[in-house]
């Protein structure tokens, strides 16, 4: 059974099309990453799943619940991070934990000890009595995650969970995501960061302009560019590459993506000579995820 | 249902109710108003305590709920509150519940200041009935008020107290209906607020300007009006708080 199942969703704002036809669907059990440029249409998407907006056609549902008419039966299976969201800052760890469950209708009992489990396993026990507002960031985040856990949800989305977060709490956050993995729950996953994705994920959509570019296994998509090898090549100023086929700029560094090593390299070398370029820098490597990403997104940084 | 509600009401109590707008518009302007209007005349306590507890009652229920929705989404935790399953009705009902327990609780503070200059409530049950159906009518009323969906406390705050103002000048606080002239009284007739300064009148002092039935049913007919507008409107404003 899929978890969940998007079909021809589309929502605009202001005449924008905020996401345009989208469609993909979760398998149940997977965690799902969901990538894009900024402005690229990720958060609206999540925001339509988790019904917190309605989509202006198409459809979707989540654990075979249509996200329109019956977002309630939906939200009591799901858990949200969503992003750049707060727990309520002048109320304790506890209180806000409670406060959850009680909106999940879970019962008072069970509710303090899944908390009392949660917060041990996120590390902030000893802190559950302190006002949200003195928490470090990252402490924020781990509460986020411990209240969308605490209804033992079938389905999580993540909106960037680790943007921003310090390494022990990423590392905690990305620990945690893996063994609700083996658990057998769903993970929908977006992320910036692409060694999380990669390393993480099963499955990853990447959505750019507010279309689905692409949805594959990270070593599939890898596989999809260009044949195909990365070389990637930095020198001693900013150059005008264009004059070559398949390149992407990075600052000073330029990936150039190819299926003949060798001619690319000389093509270089020779580029250099002609120009009185310096070589300060010259990899040559299996296309990564971020490879990837920006040849699908033609360029755009922003995950 | 009634489980969520109370999980959102006492959560809004313990966020909102000790807030400076809060503080400044629901328990010090009243205060300070009645203070400007009682000092240096000649006005007997029986006249003056129905006139503060309306008006008591009146700044404290629109006090908490207008503020709400734009600290919520200000502070980026209404999203992760309706992901939760609960329905916008229900997250209304919340707010209302804690707007209203606060109208309550600080209405009392007049009743009591009468008490205290001699002046009795001669009807205690029907002013206790109004009080319970105008802080309901009056939070309602401060809920309507934050349909704008905007994250500014202080845009929601000028709106609610452009409203709020004129009616307590033409509601029977400050000068008794019956001494207005009759386009006066057809001008108060507009303000459900009116209907709970009649009633306060008829508890306190033993009489009324209207039937007291044309008065509960008036105060009745505007909290329901109040209720369904603020819901209706919330449910259509709310997601463009995104």
């Amino acid at each position: 059974m899929e978890a969940i199942v998007a079909e021809d969703l589309s929502k605009s704002f202001n005449g924008l099309k905020a996401v345009d036809r989208v469609s993909f669907s979760v398998h149940e059990g997977e965690i799902f990453g969901f990538l894009g440029p900024n402005g690229a249409g990720k958060t609206t998407t999540v925001r339509i799943l988790t019904g917190v907006i309605e989509p202006d056609s198409g459809k979707a549902s989540v654990l075979g619940f249509d996200v329109v008419k019956e977002k309630l039966k939906a939200r009591e299976k799901i858990g949200v991070v969503p992003e750049a969201a707060n727990a309520y800052p002048d109320l304790s760890v506890w209180k806000n934990m409670m406060l959850t469950a009680a909106l999940y209708g879970i019962e008072r009992k069970k509710a303090e000890a899944k908390a009392d489990e949660l917060l041990r396993v996120f590390g902030i026990s000893e802190r559950k009595d302190s006002r949200v507002k003195t928490l470090s960031k990252g402490m924020k985040q781990r509460l986020m995650l411990s209240m969308a856990l605490v209804s033992d949800p079938e389905l999580l989305f993540l909106d960037e969970p680790t943007s921003g977060l310090d390494v022990a709490s990423a590392r905690i956050i990305r620990e945690k995501i893996m063994e609700l993995s083996r658990e057998g729950r769903t993970i929908f996953l977006t992320s910036h960061n692409m060694e999380e994705v990669s390393m993480l994920c099963d499955r990853v959509g990447i959505i750019n302009h507010g279309r689905i570019v692409a949805v594959e296994r990270p070593g599939d998509l890898r596989d999809r560019i260009g044949g195909s090898l990365a070389v990637e090549v930095e020198f001693d100023r900013k150059v005008d590459l264009t004059g070559f086929p398949d390149v992407k700029a990075r600052g000073n560094r330029y990936v150039l993506y190819t299926t003949d090593a060798h001619d690319t390299i000389c093509s270089i070398v020779d580029f250099a000579s002609r120009n009185g370029l310096r070589i300060t820098g010259l990899n040559l490597h299996a296309p990564s995820l971020e490879d990837v990403f920006l040849k699908l997104t033609g360029g755009e940084s922003d995950a | 249902m009634l489980r969520k509600i109370w999980a959102i009401t006492k959560k809004n109590i313990l966020m909102y109710y000790l807030k400076g707008p809060v503080l400044i518009f629901g328990v010090l302007f009243p205060l300070f108003l009645f203070l400007a209007f009682y000092i240096g005349r000649s006005l007997s306590a029986a006249f003056l305590i129905p006139g503060l507890l309306a008006m008591t009652l009146f700044f404290t229920s629109t006090s908490v709920s207008p503020v709400i929705m734009p600290w919520e989404t200000q502070m980026k935790t209404l999203e992760r509150l309706i992901s939760c399953p609960i329905t916008v009705r229900t997250m209304i009902f919340g707010d209302i519940l804690a707007s209203f327990i606060f109208g309550i609780i600080i209405s009392i503070v007049p009743v009591v200041i009468g008490m205290v200059m001699g002046v009795g409530v001669k009807a205690p049950l029907t002013l206790g009935a109004a009080i319970i159906i105008g802080a309901f009518a009056f939070s309602s009323l401060g809920l309507l008020f934050s349909t704008i969906p905007t994250d500014l406390v202080s845009n929601v705050m000028m709106l609610s107290n452009l409203v709020k103002f004129p009616l307590i000048f033409i509601s029977g606080i400050f000068i008794p209906i019956s001494d207005l002239p009759d386009w006066g009284v057809a001008v108060a007739s507009l303000s459900p607020l009116t209907y709970f300064t009649d009633i306060a009148r008829f508890s306190i002092e033993g009489y009324a300007f209207y039937p007291l039935y044309l008065d509960f049913l008036l105060l009745i007919a505007s909290a329901v009006l109040f209720l369904v507008l603020a819901v209706k409107l919330h449910e259509r404003t709310l997601v463009r708080r995104f």
